[in-house]
């Protein structure tokens, strides 16, 4: 039997406990990120039982979920929901009295936790990073193995920085060939998620290779391993190269000088082995790929812009057919028609999926000389104060406010609308986001996935538009 | 935690695919500190029109599944945000077993931590169950001899022998993971020699919550 393993294997063997009579780990957490939403009830259950937090250097608070994108700097009293308001002065408090570094709203450190996270260099390849929440497996962008939690979790990693968790299986999707212009790392994950489906990677630890992916800048791969929840993976992984390093070198918290030289040495171990065996493999060639929006209320109901909306008539399983149907309704879209001249309402160009600063690259390459369509309204909410800075510095700020979008200040927004930017029952939205699910964006709120640029073309087309016809 | 041996009860009906934690509990309710008071939340938005009024018609509302204590779900339940809010919700309303075809991985993970026994079946006999939860039938789930039973009739299931470990004895995980002290301390010995740019335990860290 061979001895070769993968990156995944690598991770697991020096972070896991040997296995228990039962067939379980404990797995040691290098990175703890926490936000306001799924703390609470794990800081109030460690006060219960009287127990400490065991590494507060190895843990980070941010503040993004329900706070506004408007005002920021008037700080928590400036919160004018009430509820949303004791939530983060929770955290504060909880953050606080353990000794846990937290960066409050309004400083430019601030943002979305999977956009701070790599930002700072806290996160690092070879790492096991956990948080309460499940885009948490953004940060295996840097072959660190992430995933979200629930909140009795986030307790027991603050009480023993360990997870009891069993191996999942590990799988690779391969993406072949070079990337058309206007195609990219969203277009790649909504593809995979169509075609593997959103519990396609149940159980499984998914490692991203191919050409596609090499090609692809850390924010690319964040946006694609970001996506690898939707498809019910527990985590995505691409092995760490000198894109990775360069991305990291400088940052706060990674490492300097001579550590520097010693983290390049291990982080260059870590990587599959050429005969490592995978449990499965998927192949996507995306020579031809076109880019890609849903159509319904999964993150699976996906189709090329060129294409027309399926019909559920003809799916055999009667509950995924009865799903189908009923998102089809919820969209108020008809089968057989073409997606592309949808009109919508909204705009969101945000989340932890693409609020960096390529992706607000993107989007100004295409507003820049336009305007948005009349009746429409456009969000542009920056992924963290420090990418905010950057875009200004860059006049990307300049840019879509010549355009007509509207400038935020950074936080998770409109992506699952906690905070008062949501949409209105009815309205049809062009998001960026990761999730089209019923009521998501706002009760009644219809969410259509697609790219940055994408999202920008609907803006100032008023409907949803094959970016690269806008562009020729 | 309290131990999940034998639990015997209604079983209602959810036959829909990939029903996500949004729709179990959706986004106006994670502004909680407290794990409980959760059950109204359930399903809200297919329980109550836009003003708050409820609507009848949602499987929890009529009788007899109002009363159900196990639901069976259909494929890929429990799939996106990770949301302990959806297992407490389910828990605050009776639900003690989910039942489906697939069970989405966070949310499997939630269930165990809150003593809700997940149970995954072949299509086929989600599909027999689920036929079985429509007429109202009363279903039993034997964690101890993994079977789940209908009258005379006993469809056997598998489960992972640590999920039903934990269950049946209703431990504390914490406790349990501190009581492999020696283990953790090893791997954190060895990272700190992998990885010593990093911050490494001084001493007696550690701060009370």
């Amino acid at each position: 039997m061979s001895n070769a393993r993968t990156l995944y294997d690598k991770i697991w063997e020096t972070h896991a406990t040997a296995l228990g009579d039962s067939g379980d780990s404990l797995l040691y957490i290098d990175l703890h990120l926490l936000h306001e939403i799924s703390s609470p009830q794990a800081f109030a259950g460690l006060r219960e039982a009287g127990r400490s937090v065991r590494r507060p250097a190895r843990t980070l608070a941010v503040f993004d979920h329900n706070i506004p994108t408007a005002d920021q700097s008037l700080g928590l009293v400036g919160v004018q929901d009430e509820e949303a308001r004791v939530q983060l002065q929770t955290l504060e408090r909880n953050a606080a009295e353990t000794g846990i570094e937290a960066f409050r709203m309004g400083d430019p450190r601030n943002g979305i936790v999977h956009v701070v996270g790599p930002e700072q260099g806290r996160t690092q390849p070879g790492m096991t990073i956990v948080c309460g929440d499940s885009h948490t497996s953004t940060h295996g962008a840097f072959g660190a193995l992430a995933h979200g939690i629930g909140t009795s979790d986030v307790e027991h990693v603050l009480a023993t920085q360990t997870l009891r968790t069993r191996k999942s299986r590990n799988m690779r999707v391969r993406f072949e060939g070079a990337l058309p212009p206007y195609v990219g790392a969203k277009d790649m994950a909504l593809a995979m998620i169509a075609a593997i489906g959103t519990g396609g990677g149940t159980g499984a630890v998914i490692e991203y290779v191919g050409e596609a992916v090499s090609s692809l800048s850390m924010e690319g791969r964040m946006t694609l391993c970001n996506m690898t929840i939707e498809a019910g993976a527990r985590a995505g992984l691409v092995a760490p190269d000198e894109k990775t390093f360069a991305y990291l070198a400088g940052r706060p918290s990674a490492p300097h000088g001579a550590d520097w030289e010693a983290a390049l040495a291990y982080w260059r171990t870590l990587s599959s082995d050429a005969d490592a065996r995978f449990d499965e493999e998927v192949v996507i060639d995306v020579s031809g790929l076109a880019p890609q929006v849903s159509w319904g209320t999964s993150p699976e109901d996906v189709v090329a812009i060129e294409a027309t909306i399926p019909d559920p008539g003809s799916i055999d399983d009667p509950d995924r057919r009865t799903s189908k149907s009923q998102a089809l309704d919820y969209m108020a879209l008809k089968p057989g028609e073409p997606i592309a001249g949808t009109p919508i309402d909204r705009v969101f160009i945000g989340s932890c999926t693409n609020s960096r600063i390529e992706d607000l690259r993107a989007a100004a390459e295409v507003v820049r000389g336009r305007s948005v369509a009349a009746g429409v309204r456009a969000l542009v909410v920056p992924g963290s104060g420090l990418v905010r800075a950057q875009a200004e510095a860059e006049g990307l700020d300049s840019i879509f406010a010549a355009a007509g979008l509207e400038w935020r200040e950074p936080g998770c927004s409109m992506c699952l609308g906690m905070n008062p930017d949501r949409l209105m029952p009815g309205e049809r939205c062009a998001s960026t986001s990761n999730r089209n699910f019923e009521g998501r964006q706002g009760r009644g709120g219809r969410t259509h996935l697609m790219s940055p640029a994408m999202a920008a073309a609907a803006a100032v087309t008023g409907r949803i538009t094959d970016v690269r016809k806008l562009m020729s | 935690m309290k131990p999940f041996i034998r639990h015997c009860g209604i079983a209602a009906p959810l036959p829909l695919a990939n029903v996500d934690t949004d729709q179990i509990v959706p986004k106006q309710f994670l502004k909680t500190v407290e794990r409980r008071g959760l059950k109204a939340a359930l399903f809200y938005d297919q329980r109550h029109a836009p003003d708050g009024t409820p609507i009848a018609g949602f499987v929890l509302d009529q009788a007899p599944w109002n009363e159900a204590t196990i639901l069976v779900a259909g494929d890929n339940f429990g799939c996106g945000s990770s949301r302990e809010h959806a297992a407490w919700a389910l828990a605050d309303f009776g639900i003690c077993c989910v039942i489906s075809s697939r069970i989405a991985d966070i949310f499997y993970n939630n269930s165990i931590n809150n003593g809700l026994l997940p149970v995954t079946v072949p299509a086929d006999l989600l599909a027999h169950l689920m036929g079985l939860a429509e007429l109202g039938a009363r279903l039993c789930v034997d964690l101890e001899r993994r079977i789940i039973i209908h009258g005379e009739d006993a469809y056997p299931f598998v489960i992972d022998e640590r999920v039903r470990a934990r269950l049946l004895a209703g431990l504390d995980p914490i406790g349990e993971a501190q009581a492999e002290e020696a283990a953790i301390a090893a791997i954190e010995g060895r990272l700190a020699a992998a990885t010593p740019w990093l911050p490494h335990p001084a001493e007696a860290e550690g701060h009370a919550a």
